[in-house]
């Protein structure tokens, strides 16, 4: 695990927004900010670590209730704030994202964490249905549930092509320890099997990114990293205009096309054998 | 002298049909009207994962994922049934495009005002690991589908038992219209081991049976109004509460929209120290607005 899960997303969320402070009403771990990129206002959030949550099992940066039902107002806020605007006009969300994982703790299960965190994709994937443009932008880890809580609902997903970055199902200890094998075996095997691996150009062969981005620095981008991400998001908010408010392009991309062929065959079949009953 | 030995009635627990013991595809058989129903994309068609074989591990030809399309008190309807016994009804490559496809087709049927009603077989780990970010790619896209299908017709989550509902598949219950449990169903994000592994023993035993139940477990769920349906372990009882809600329609608000209600909620805990699952049901009981059983 890197030793810098969550100081990343609080040092992008600063570069991009000018700001670094949770709201009053918030936990210290959801950054919230209202601000322009471009010349429209679009919402930012992220999850950072909080060392004085009162829940301990968050403290590192995981997802955990209070995480999850904030993003979860914050992003149904900015909703209800333009319901009754155009599609063109409502407003464009970002969530940056570097989260370890969802919260592994008692008190979360026992208060039905589950619910918190489909609360919160609930919100995100309601935006985008209602025509608000989603981007994902991960600059560290996006982990099992914390990126199923914040960020894999989005139209289009941008990330950092940096060692750093780490998009997966479950961290590598883990994952390691509940197959039973060691974690040099679990990254050989990703060397072999696509999905496997820990690598974030390989995780832009699945098909499921929209652009990675290149930088010198994930913790203290300097001023022109900051501006080309600015334009990178920009884009991917015009992109996402463009298209359809569902998650096909996942799909159609033509490394998606190569990669996730099983799957798409399924799908081909499904459709065939559906009208027939 | 012989005896005449008065054979007793059989007690009821024996008659009456346990769902638990059928298989994924007779569990969702057991749901249509009779005669209304054909699986689709079924093992004849083959099409498995092709990860598996990469590492080892032997495919099934549904790859645990069942789909059957029919009607259900005559209306249409189409029941996905992950089979907890291959791979731990883990959520793979093929599996999840099966599960999304299904819901996917639902929805356009429902548009075209033909309302379509999905009843998910939940017994599930979530992810296979094996196909880790596939897996995950995959669930994001079921909880998508099922959020799209919402809208137009009702879809229905059974947690019958044993393997229980987690990971990310929790989130996919999580966003369902209705959630239909057992009293052998659990349903959370980590299950006990994840925790007890992540967090160590003090956090959570995940030996500690009664703990693991009282937490997870389906009267728990129900209780706290975090499900709605709890139902005996019978085809009967759970082919039934899958009527009811069919009949039911959609709610008026999902579960997973009561943003306010949960941040509330979650604000007046004290995390000071564990949380006691009895009295936490105490508290959020009767708050919500819809179910047969709040």
């Amino acid at each position: 695990m890197s030793e810098h899960v969550g100081l990343r997303g609080k040092a992008w969320f600063q570069a991009l927004t000018g700001q670094d402070e949770a709201s009053k009403e918030d936990p210290a771990s959801v950054l919230t900010a209202d601000v322009i990129i471009g010349d429209e206002r679009a919402l930012f959030l992220c999850v950072i670590p909080n060392p004085g949550s009162r829940f301990p099992c968050v403290r590192d940066g995981q997802v955990g209730l209070e995480e999850g039902y904030t993003l979860a107002h914050r992003v149904r806020e900015a909703l209800n704030a333009d319901k009754d605007k155009p599609k063109s006009q409502k407003r464009p969300i970002i969530a940056i994202i570097d989260v370890k994982s969802q919260a592994y703790g008692r008190r979360e299960e026992t208060a039905g964490l589950f619910l918190a965190a489909a609360a919160s994709s609930d919100a995100y994937a309601s935006a985008r249905m209602a025509g608000h443009p989603v981007i994902s932008f991960v600059v560290g880890h996006a982990l099992s549930g914390g990126f199923l809580t914040h960020g894999y609902q989005a139209n289009r997903i941008l990330a950092l092509d940096d060692a750093g970055v780490t998009i997966h199902a479950m961290h590598k200890e883990a994952a390691a320890k509940i197959t039973r094998r060691s974690v040099d075996d679990l990254e050989r095997l990703g060397e072999r099997i696509l999905p496997m691996s820990y690598n974030v150009q390989d995780y832009a062969k699945l098909g499921l990114l929209h652009q990675l981005l290149h930088v010198e620095s994930l913790i203290e981008p300097n001023q022109s990293e900051v501006d080309e991400a600015k334009n990178a998001i920009i884009a991917a908010i015009v992109d996402a205009r463009k298209g359809p408010p569902d998650l096909g392009v996942r799909r159609q991309s033509p490394a998606a096309q190569k990669s996730r062929k099983a799957g798409i065959a399924a799908r081909a079949l499904m459709e065939h054998e559906w009208k027939k009953v | 002298m012989i005896e005449t030995i008065e054979i007793n009635v059989i007690p009821a627990f024996v008659n009456r049909g346990s769902f638990i013991e059928l298989n994924g595809r007779e569990r969702a058989q057991a749901l249509f009207d009779k005669g209304s129903w054909r699986e689709l994309v079924g093992p004849f068609d083959r099409i498995e994962s092709p990860w598996l074989p990469m590492q080892g591990v032997a495919p099934q030809f549904d790859d645990g994922c069942v789909v059957i399309k029919g009607r259900i008190t005559g209306k249409p309807a189409v029941a996905i049934s992950l089979e907890g016994a291959f791979q731990g009804g883990s959520i793979g490559e093929v599996s999840g495009a099966k599960m999304v496809a299904a819901l996917d087709l639902a929805t356009i049927d429902s548009r075209d005002g033909k309302p379509t009603a999905a009843i998910l077989l939940l017994e599930t780990g979530g992810v296979r690991l094996q196909e880790a970010n596939l897996g995950l790619a995959a669930i994001a896209e079921v909880i998508a589908s099922i959020l799209e299908l919402r809208q137009y017709a009702p879809v229905i989550t059974v947690i019958a038992g044993t393997v229980g509902c987690f990971g990310g598949m929790a989130l996919a219950a999580g966003v369902s219209s209705y959630v239909v449990m057992t009293r052998e169903a659990r349903l959370g994000l980590n299950g006990p081991e994840v925790i007890e592994q992540e967090s160590g023993k003090d956090e959570f035993d995940a030996s500690d049976r009664a703990l693991i139940w009282s937490i997870h477990g389906g009267e728990q769920r129900v209780g706290m109004g975090l499900a709605d349906d709890l139902v005996e372990d019978s085809v009967d009882g759970i082919a039934s509460a899958v009527q009811h809600f069919v009949t039911a329609g959609k709610p008026t608000q999902h579960r997973s929209e009561q943003v306010e209600l949960y941040r509330r909620r979650i604000a007046s805990l004290d995390a000071s120290s564990q949380i006691d699952p009895l009295a936490l049901r105490e508290q959020w009981k009767g708050f919500n607005s819809k179910g047969r059983t709040r």
